[in-house]
């Protein structure tokens, strides 16, 4: 473990956006709320936020990516695209860091994704340990207030200084490169610890159970009326799925250039509680009712996701909760209720 | 080969065209690096035509012809319309081949019992024909083959074919017939076939492939006849957009129709209640 003073991270962070080819992307303040964005000054950096209204997968699954360009003056002729801009976010919080870490076993599964496995290659993240907590946040109860991996660098504010946990070689470089950094003693590894020991108890919201416990509770409630009740109020608005870090689905179009000879082909996120996810040619919905959209999110958060690759996709940023204009879309309510009966 | 985008689509050329309907026809493809497509009968690939989009379709041709590979479009929409204007020569994108196909080595031995409705007949046709390539390895080969009406049959002069063969049973129905249509087969939708026919159910797997709505009503005839439930298998057709596993779009509860599928035995996906 290493320390730094904070006007020295701040030096830090400015020869990182001055000298480093890399772009920088930081946690900054938009109106009341914090979003991730391309840092110009390490003063914009707010380390201390709560929550971003979008995490950092818009960097790695952009909302709209170019996957294959072509020429349509030839009988065929089409290269794949892939567009890699290497970053360095810092401020990831460890829910977001968790998050993309089970995306990054969804593009790696079976084929290959390299659009979104290069952009995560190319990056590097400095995460920070949370100071100030989301009131619809209940990562705490989801063991995903802390971690231990996914990072490059981690740091944690110890108010004169950050300490920093050093994930990777590339974090390591980087910080040799740019920081004027001293080791961490006994004392304040120990503070570190304890600190971090702290994080998951601030959380006033949380989920009354284990969520080892999710995937059982969700098969045995596919038939709960919670699911019809609730949806009656949804508005198919799609908001809890865009906003969230670990849906990824998405859609692909092609699109054409005006004079007809050039076009490409892009993905663009999608959402399951869109009506026509599901459609298909024949004019089939095959999920057009809206609750059974509504229970899928939630099934694919508690559910089918483990079943399939081992992970709880939920962890529980609470962004679908406070995007959710009429408020159905808390996992943390919804999961509580349905263990309540 | 391996940093190449899963989303590249491989240049294929249309060999031929066969006009079945006014809707659909059949396309003969070679790929243009000549590398046959080494697919399993069942499985689909991904067809592109660029400024247009992308739709998944079943290989129709048995892997047994080799130097190409045919599909049966139909066209609905744009990217399957788009291929109905194309000509013997244009250049389509192939990906693939993706998903499950059937398993033709567990199937060696038994009897089987194909049942098509509509377009269904295109991908069961890759699995017929390798069955016929291969025909000492199986035991009975039944066909039931149904269209709404005659003037829709597909691979009409195939399963005239198949009729005279003395290997294979082939039976065919239409739902009915219109005004100065001619049919000598079955009146009355697939279902009514299977009470006319004999099978041993113990050594029997049925193989069905069809519209949505056809599935339950063959599942329930062919349990009626004593057909066990994993002697059922059936492939399904999802919204895809991906063919690869990602894009979510295929989803049935917790599986995905692009990789655990298209082809299912039916006790593994009885109890999924977005299956059927
Ligand atoms: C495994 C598998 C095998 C198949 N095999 C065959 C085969 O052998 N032969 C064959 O002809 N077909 C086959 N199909 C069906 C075929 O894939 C569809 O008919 C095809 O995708 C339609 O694409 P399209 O571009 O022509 O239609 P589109 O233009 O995409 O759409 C037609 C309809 O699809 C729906 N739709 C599509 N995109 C959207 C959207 N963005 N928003 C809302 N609605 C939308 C709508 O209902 C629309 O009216 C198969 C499908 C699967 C999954
Ligand atoms: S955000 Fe709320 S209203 Fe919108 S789709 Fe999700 S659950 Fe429905
Ligand atoms: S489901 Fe909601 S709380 Fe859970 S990770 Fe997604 S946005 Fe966050
Ligand atoms: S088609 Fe995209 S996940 Fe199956």
């Amino acid at each position: 473990m290493k320390l730094i003073k904070k006007d020295e991270f701040l030096n830090f962070v400015d020869s990182l956006i001055k000298i480093d080819p890399r772009r920088v992307i930081g946690v900054k303040s938009k109106g009341n709320k914090f979003i991730f964005d391309t840092l110009n000054s390490a003063n914009e950096l707010r380390l201390d936020y709560d929550v971003t209204i979008l995490p950092p997968k818009k960097y790695f699954l952009p909302p709209t990516e170019t996957l294959l360009k072509y020429d349509l003056t030839d009988k065929f002729s089409v290269e794949a695209v892939n567009e890699v801009t290497p970053l360095i976010i810092i401020g990831v919080h460890p829910y977001d860091l968790i998050a993309l870490q089970q995306m990054d076993i969804v593009f790696r599964d079976t084929y290959q994704d390299h659009n979104y496995i290069r952009k995560r290659e190319e990056s590097i993240l400095i995460g920070v340990n949370i100071q100030n907590v989301s009131p619809y946040s209940f990562a705490g109860s989801m063991g995903t207030a802390t971690t231990e991996e996914g990072f490059d660098l981690m740091l944690t504010d110890l108010g004169d200084e950050y300490a920093i946990e050093i994930g990777s070689e590339k974090g390591e470089a980087i910080l040799n490169k740019y920081a004027k950094i001293a080791d961490a003693d006994g004392d304040t590894i120990n503070k570190v610890h304890d600190i971090k020991g702290k994080i998951a108890s601030k959380f006033k919201k949380q989920l009354n159970f284990p969520p080892e416990e999710l995937p059982k509770l969700l098969e045995e409630n596919y038939d709960n009326e919670l699911w019809e009740k609730n949806a009656q109020k949804c508005l198919s608005c799609g908001s809890c799925n865009l906003v969230c870090p670990t849906c990824y689905c998405f859609d692909v179009q092609d699109i054409v250039e005006l004079n007809l000879r050039r076009g490409k082909r892009v993905r663009t996120w999608d959402g399951c509680l869109l009506e026509d996810f599901a459609k298909v040619a024949t004019g089939e919905n095959f999920r057009e009712d809206r609750a059974a959209r509504y229970r899928h999110r939630f099934m694919r958060k508690g559910k089918y996701l483990y079943d399939r690759f081992g992970f709880i996709a939920c962890v529980g940023c609470g962004r679908c909760a406070s995007a959710c204009l009429p408020d159905i879309a808390d996992p943390c309510k919804v999961f509580n209720a349905l263990k309540e009966g | 080969m391996s940093n190449e985008s899963i989303y590249l689509p491989r240049p294929a050329t249309i060999k031929n065209i066969t006009k079945f309907t006014e809707s659909e026809s059949l396309f003969e493809l070679v790929m243009d690096d000549n590398r046959p497509l080494n697919h399993q009968p069942g499985q689909f690939v991904e067809v592109s035509i660029m400024g247009i989009g992308e739709a998944p379709i079943s290989v129709s041709s048995s892997p047994t012809k080799k130097k190409s590979f045919e599909i049966c479009v139909r066209a609905v929409g744009n990217v399957t319309r788009a291929m109905h204007r194309l000509k013997i020569g244009d250049k389509v994108g192939i990906r693939g081949p993706f998903g499950k196909g059937f398993d033709t080595e567990f199937l060696k031995g038994k009897d089987i019992l194909f049942i098509a409705g509509g377009l269904g007949i295109a991908p069961l046709r890759s699995l017929i024909n390798y069955v016929l390539d291969h025909r000492a390895d199986y035991g009975r080969a039944i066909i039931l083959y149904g269209c709404k009406a005659p003037h829709e049959l597909l691979f009409r002069e195939e399963v005239i074919s198949w009729r005279k063969r003395k290997d294979i049973e082939c039976h065919l129905t239409v739902d009915k017939v219109p005004e100065g249509e001619h049919w000598d087969h079955n009146v009355g939708v697939v279902t009514t076939l299977i009470p006319k026919i004999d099978f041993n159910p113990s050594t029997t797997y049925a193989v069905v492939c069809g519209p949505p709505i056809m599935y339950r009503f063959v599942i329930r005839t062919l349990k009626e006849r004593g057909l066990a439930e994993d002697h059922i298998i059936l492939s399904l057709e999802r919204r895809m957009k991906c063919g690869v596993g990602k894009c979510g779009h295929c989803q049935i509860n917790g599986i995905y129709v692009c990789q655990d599928g298209p082809v299912f035995n039916y006790s593994e996906i009885k109890d999924l209640p977005e299956a059927l």
